[in-house]
């Protein structure tokens, strides 16, 4: 009976569940392919890496020489 | 591979790309299984079986306040240690800690109606968890705001070693203030108050939440070095240009 009664908040909290993890699900993947797409549009057009070091501040991280 | 070796960009994008797709699938099966005990679980004599609403609040509080705490770590490693990654994890670990407070918050408001009668109240509890959405919230905003990625990074840094202060007030806030709030049930001296049947699959959805995090983690971490690739390409192609 209690369950009945208390349904829609059960519901409720599954749903949000369902949506916030499922919304990181897909930032995560979307995010992913863009930066792979993004990458090979780069390379196809003859930009490599290390092939003149650019440094933007002294500070730059290691990663973004990576 | 040694852990050390991690620390090259390239070498962490091999191991990630090798790793994932093995968390993913270890996490299907660990919610497929918890999700099926968590069904199978009888209601609480008290609270019927809004009970069920504890299976993924709970996890998702545990997950915001190890997430920050790793972030913490990550901090140290910006600003003491000068790890290659550190900033990198602790970028990629602030949406999804965001995310798991935000579930925290909203999952036991909907508990809290039913069983307290009200979906929210300023007490300890609540009001520290929910500085420590605000406090990610900053994280992020941060990181959007300073373009210069190592500046940000300290910036952030800082930022994560101050917050960390929010964690030992969220966890010992029902103890040192009066709160509608229950105090600590699952890891406390004398052991456990709740009933195995509603423990097991408890603990079973928490370390599918947390191989979710961590599966996401090192997705969000290999798509942060991406970024900063395409990011010196395009200083690459703009130099070349002009």
């Amino acid at each position: 009976m209690q369950a009945t009664a208390h349904i829609g908040f059960i519901g409720a909290a599954y749903g949000a569940c369902i949506i916030v993890i499922g919304a990181l699900i897909a930032w995560v993947t979307l995010d992913y392919r863009m930066q792979r797409r993004i990458l090979a549009e780069l390379e196809a057009q003859g930009i490599a890496r290390r092939s003149a070091p650019v440094r933007e501040s002294a500070g730059q991280t290691a990663t973004e020489d990576a | 591979m040694r852990v050390a070796e991690l620390a090259n960009p390239s070498r962490f994008l091999h191991a990630a790309s090798l790793t994932i797709p093995w968390l993913g699938g270890a996490t299907v099966l660990l919610f497929a299984i918890a999700i099926y005990r968590a069904v199978l679980a009888p209601d609480d004599y008290q609270q019927g079986a809004t009970v069920k609403i504890m299976f993924l609040h709970v996890p998702s509080a545990w997950l915001g306040m190890l997430c920050w705490a790793l972030m913490t770590v990550a901090a140290l490693g910006t600003l003491v240690w000068r790890h290659p990654l550190a900033d990198v994890a602790a970028k990629a670990a602030a949406p999804l800690g965001a995310a798991f407070t935000l579930l925290c918050l909203v999952t036991g408001s909907l508990w809290g109606r039913p069983e307290w009668g009200t979906y929210w109240v300023w007490d300890a509890r609540l009001t520290s968890e929910l500085i420590l959405f605000l406090l990610y919230l900053g994280v992020i905003a941060l990181w959007r705001t300073v373009e210069d990625t190592s500046r940000a990074a300290r910036a952030v840094a800082i930022l994560t070693l101050v917050g960390a202060v929010d964690l030992p007030i969220i966890k010992f806030s029902v103890d040192w203030w009066n709160t509608l709030h229950q105090g600590a049930s699952v890891f406390r001296l004398g052991g456990s108050t709740i009933h195995p049947t509603i423990l097991v699959p408890l603990l079973l959805m928490a370390a599918a939440f947390t191989l979710l995090f961590v599966t996401l983690l090192l997705a969000a971490m290999r798509n942060e070095i991406l970024r900063r690739r395409v990011r010196t390409l395009r200083l690459l192609q703009a130099s070349a240009v002009g």
